[in-house]
This record gives structure tokens, C-alpha cells and sequence, in this order.
């Protein structure tokens, strides 16, 4: 039996909804050293700012249980760089690629936009909104209705219209599914849910932060339970809404926890640096889970966890057979 | 930021289920030996491997780089590589427990290795604690090439000096050095770095170990004009160019130093290159 694997994101077609995340898997070139990643759905790329970013400094990094946290400070070479560089790399390989972008200011998520308009192989954008608001004592976008609202605006009047924009919205809020009504209504055709948790580690010998940053963000199989609740609470108030799932997913088996949680897509994030192969071998697992299970289309297995489905349905009946 | 197509290579990097062929204790260090025939074969000294640690399920997510320690490569199947675990942490000491026959995830070789002289000339090669692992694989090389080579090997104590025997074979001429006394010289490896590079006329230097060591011998190389590289190690999530945490300040032709990832633009730098006081 073949099973489907393709699936459609508001108009987005991928043939296959196994994809990277952003930041995790830079512009591609690392990762095709490892496999061939013409076999991923799409590229997700690490979120790119108008100027080239030196980041901030080391340590940047540390592994704490089941996860890591990380503060990266955005380091990259800027949206020009990326257009003549990544992009084309990128398009002259053949991968489909949703570029994510990040600002400080409304203004720079518009300007991105628009010099992203007629870049090569940009099949949608990822606007990541977890970034400080300079304009808003750096309160983080992501973290209030209305300024994520005016970031997804500025994208949607800036982008083609038939540019799908997917907003990558955070954990750390107190309610998600209001940030996800705030961003669908400013003109989001897709979430991405979720970017990382905010953490602390400290040193129990020096008694300080690790990072020097202080706080990170948490990835990896720690954070698995809150992407798959998010994605849960915001699937049963948006019925309809593309969703690309990230958070800790490692094995075909996680990844069909996503998409029943209601996810039609998922991202293969931190997981990449434990098993840099882990993408290709996640869409093999998948096609397996799927197969073993009598499902030949991937679409099925979408919103299974949900109440509305009873377990008498078509779908459960024969995963269950 | 790098330029990625400048510093990638366009090797493929292999990932391996390796078994694990043989251990043995080097003082507070274990050397495992690892059956890893496409990287052995493909391996430069200077270069690393990154390893999974843990059970299936293990809380530990990410994988711990080692320098290349050696490198048999039969043209056959039978390639194999060595690496020095320094158990200092749970997944280092869950590597540092594993017996023959067990499996080690292997992924590599990764990074850029260390640029080797075209005429046999006479090197130094300096290593701490661990940090000396690269140096043996790299002297095979030199050596091949009719290169004489002395080695520095140091560490706090006796037991934090790797390759003490090895040296015997691989080096024309050792001096150990070590903080406490309790083996060779007394004091560190930049005490004794001035008079080898003099007493054998050295054109080249080669050193790893900790970064707070290798500025110390980056500034007494400049100072004796002999050209150095240094093997950084720097804490990294990924090992091959995604994660962005392994980065250094590295000078460009330019001279401005701009962060730059370890594990593909190194570990392996030119001394002069590496921005040491920022």
C-alpha cells in the first residue's frame, strides 16, 4: 500500500509534511551533507533579520534534561546575504522553502517582506514574533494579542497575496488560543506552534546563570507535552487553520502524536542535533506508523485526538483493526 | 558570520552505528576504539567525531565531540578510529563505561583538520590534559612526510597527561611537564615551549587543549615567528554547522574578528587568527 503523504497548508502543497524548524537546521547546505534534503516537505530556515548579526556571546548553550536551552541571539548575515546566498542555493536544489523572518520593530517584519517578495523558491514565510518589541519597552510580540497582531498585518499588506504566512507563535503566553485569534484575524493563513519555552539554567557550582544571556530557550523532548497541548487547545477553537507542529519530536511515532493533537505538519527541531538524520528518518517512520496502521493518506490521522472524532469513526475504527 | 559555502566541506558526513572494538584506561582517560570504516577512511588529523550518549529514551539529547586520537584504515573493511574520553560528566562516563562489542552512534569526520608542511621540517607539537588526543594522528601524518617532531605534554597532575607511552613511538623527542610536579617538569607547557622550539629550530607548531593554554602558546609563537595552529575546543550542541553554539571570535582578512563556528570553520585555526582576548 502507498500511503499519501502529501499534504495541503491552506493552499500549500508539500509532498511531505515532515519539514525542518527554524533554527535548527540553518540554510540547508549542513544538512544535505547528512541526506538528501530534496526528501523533506520544505525547508524552514533560520529566521533572518534586515542586518547582518553577530548574535550574542558564548556560552550560548546548555543541555539540561531531556532538553536544551539556547540563546542564540539570532546570528546570521542578513536578508541580503540570504536572498543571493541560501535562497538561491536553495532554489538551484530544489527545496521548497518557508523563510522565517524576525524583527524589533513592526517596520523591519514589512521591509523583509517585501525584498522576500520575488526571491527564489520562498514558498511561504514564518514570521517569528518571540523577538523584543523596541518599540514596546522589548516586550516580546509574541506575548500580546494586539502587537502580534500589527507584526502578522504588516507581513500580510507587504507579502503576495497568494504568499501564505504562517506566525510562529510562543508557549510563554497565558493563553494561546487568544494569540492564535489575534494573528488569524491580522491576516495568518498558518501557525506554527510552538517556538521555545523560556528557561534558566544555573551553574551548582558558581551559583550563576550558564548562559550569558541568563535565560534561553528550552527545546527538545522536554517541551513535547506543552507543543502537543498547545497545538490540542488551538486546533479545537480553529477547525480549520493550517498547523505545523514543533516541539520535541524524534521518531514517526511523535510525529503522528502531532498530527492527531491536530497538527498538519510537523517540524523535526533540536532533534536534528541528536540525530542529525532524524528528518528523513522521522517521514520513513511516519510512512511506516501509517502504513502498519491501514491509514494510506496522512490527512487522516490529523485532529484524531480530538473528542469530536468518536471512536466509532471510519478512521480510529481501522487504526484500530 | 561565516560564508557558509567557504567553510563547509563537501565531504559527506557519515553517520554509524559503531562497535565498540576495544577500551583501555591512559591514566584518568579511556580510549575507545571504534569500527568505523568510511570515517577512518575519509578522517584528517585535526578532525572529530561527535557521539551519541545514553541509553534509547536517555535524558542526555546531545552529542559529545573527540578529536580523531588515531586512525587504522585497512583500504578494507576493517578501518577503525580511537578516541580519548575524559569522564567528567554522565554521558562522557556512560561512553567511558561501554565494553567491546557495545554500540556508539558515530557521526563524522567533522571540521577542518590541520594543514601539514610540504617540506620535512622539524615541529612541536603541544598538547593539554586530553587536548593532546589530535596530536598523535596528526604526528603519523607528519612523520610520513620525513617531518621530526617533538611533543609537550602536560597537564595538572601525572594522570591528567595523555600519551605518555605513545610518545615513546610517535615523537623523536617528549618533555612532560606537569602543575604538581608529580611528572616531568614543573610548571606548564609555555615554560618549556621557548627552548624546543630553539633547541630543535622549529618552523611549525601544532596545539589543543584548553583555550586559556593555547593563548598563552599563540602569543610565544608570534613572538618566535613560527607558524601555529590551534585545535579550539568549544562547547557545541550540534558538531556539523546548524546549531550556532560553538562559535569564536575569528579575524577575517579584514582583521575584524566576527563569531564563527568551530566545529566547520575549525576546530583547527591559524593562531594569529583566533581573536584571544575577546
Amino acid at each position: 500500500m502507498k500511503v499519501n503523504m502529501a499534504v495541503d497548508l491552506g493552499g500549500l502543497v508539500l509532498t511531505n509534511p515532515v519539514l525542518t524548524a527554524s533554527g535548527c537546521a540553518a540554510s540547508g547546505r549542513e544538512l544535505d551533507r547528512i541526506f538528501d534534503i530534496t526528501t523533506l516537505g520544505a525547508m524552514i530556515t533560520k529566521s533572518i533579520m534586515l542586518e547582518p548579526r553577530q548574535g550574542r556571546p558564548t556560552p550560548r548553550m546548555a543541555e539540561t534534561p531531556s532538553g536544551m536551552l539556547n540563546s542564540i541571539g539570532l546570528q546570521g548575515p542578513g536578508i541580503d546575504r540570504f536572498i543571493n546566498e541560501d535562497l538561491v542555493w536553495l532554489a538551484e536544489r530544489g527545496v521548497p522553502t518557508i523563510a522565517s523572518i524576525a524583527g524589533t520593530h513592526v517596520h523591519e517584519y514589512a521591509e523583509l517582506t517585501r525584498r522576500l517578495r520575488s526571491a527564489p523558491g520562498v514558498v511561504a514565510l514564518e514570521v517569528n514574533i518571540s523577538c523584543p518589541n523596541h518599540d514596546d519597552r522589548d516586550h516580546v510580540f509574541a506575548c500580546y494579542p494586539e502587537p502580534a497582531a500589527k507584526v502578522i498585518e504588516a507581513v500580510r499588506r507587504s507579502a503576495p497575496f497568494d504568499l501564505p504566512i504562517f506566525a510562529k507563535l510562543s508557549p510563554d503566553v497565558t493563553d494561546i488560543v487568544e494569540i492564535a485569534h489575534a494573528v488569524v484575524d491580522a491576516g495568518a493563513d498558518g501557525l506554527t506552534l510552538i517556538n521555545t519555552v523560556l528557561g534558566l539554567a544555573i551553574d551548582p557550582k558558581t551559583l550563576r546563570p550558564v548562559l550569558s544571556a541568563v535565560t534561553g530557550g528550552l527545546s527538545g523532548p522536554a517541551i513535547r507535552p506543552i507543543a502537543l497541548r498547545c497545538i490540542h487547545q488551538v486546533r479545537a477553537a480553529l477547525p480549520k487553520i493550517p498547523i505545523i507542529g514543533v516541539g520535541g519530536v524524534t521518531s514517526g511515532q511523535d510525529a503522528l502524536t502531532f498530527l492527531a493533537a491536530g497538527a498538519n505538519a510537523i517540524s523535526v527541531g533540536t532533534w536534528v542535533f541528536s540525530d542529525p538524520n532524524a528528518p528523513a528518518r522521522v517521514s520513513q517512520e511516519l510512512a511506516q506508523e501509517l502504513k502498519a496502521r491501514g491509514v494510506s493518506d496522512v490527512n487522516e490521522v490529523v485532529n484524531l485526538a480530538h473528542a469530536e472524532y468518536p471512536l466509532e469513526s471510519d478512521a480510529v475504527v481501522s487504526l484500530n483493526e | 558570520m561565516n560564508t557558509p559555502s567557504a567553510s563547509l566541506g563537501k565531504n559527506r558526513i557519515h553517520q554509524i552505528d559503531a562497535e565498540v572494538l576495544a577500551t583501555r584506561r591512559a591514566g584518568a582517560y579511556t580510549v575507545l576504539t571504534l569500527s568505523a570504516n568510511q570515517i577512518a577512511a575519509a578522517a584528517k588529523p585535526g578532525q572529530f567525531v561527535t557521539c551519541s550518549v545514553g541509553e534509547v529514551g536517555t535524558g542526555l539529547i546531545l552529542r559529545r565531540a573527540f578529536s580523531i586520537h588515531d586512525v587504522t584504515s585497512t583500504g578494507g573493511q576493517g578501518g577503525t578510529i580511537d578516541v580519548v574520553v575524559a569522564p567528567h560528566g554522565g554521558g562522557t562516563q556512560w561512553l567511558a563505561q561501554r565494553r567491546r562489542y557495545d554500540k556508539v552512534n558515530v557521526s563524522g569526520p567533522l571540521g577542518q583538520g590541520f594543514k601539514v608542511p610540504r617540506e620535512p621540517v622539524s615541529c612541536v607539537l603541544v598538547g593539554g590534559g586530553y587536548g593532546s588526543a589530535p596530536l598523535f594522528f596528526l604526528a603519523k601524518v607528519l612523520a610520513a612526510r620525513g617531518c621530526r617532531i617533538e611533543m609537550i605534554l602536560g597537564g595538572a597532575t601525572a594522570d591528567k597527561v595523555f600519551g605518555i607511552l605513545e610518545s615513546r613511538r610517535a615523537a623523536n623527542s617528549t618533555t612532560l611537564v606537569t602543575e604538581d610536579g608529580t611528572l616531568g617538569v614543573t610548571g606548564r607547557v609555555t615554560d618549556v615551549l621557548v627552548d624546543s622550539i630553539n633547541r630543535f629550530d622549529a618552523k611549525a607548531i601544532y596545539a589543543c587543549g584548553p583555550m586559556g593554554m593555547l593563548a598563552a602558546i599563540s602569543e610565544l609563537a608570534v613572538d618566535a615567528e613560527v607558524a601555529c595552529q590551534v585545535a579550539v575546543e568549544e562547547a557545541m550542541a550540534c558538531g556539523f554547522g546548524v546549531c550556532m553554539t560553538c562559535v569564536l571570535p575569528i579575524k577575517g582578512d579584514d582583521e575584524v574578528p566576527r563569531l564563527v563556528r568551530a566545529c566547520v570553520a575549525g576546530p583547527v585555526f591559524a593562531c594569529e587568527q583566533v581573536a584571544w582576548h575577546l
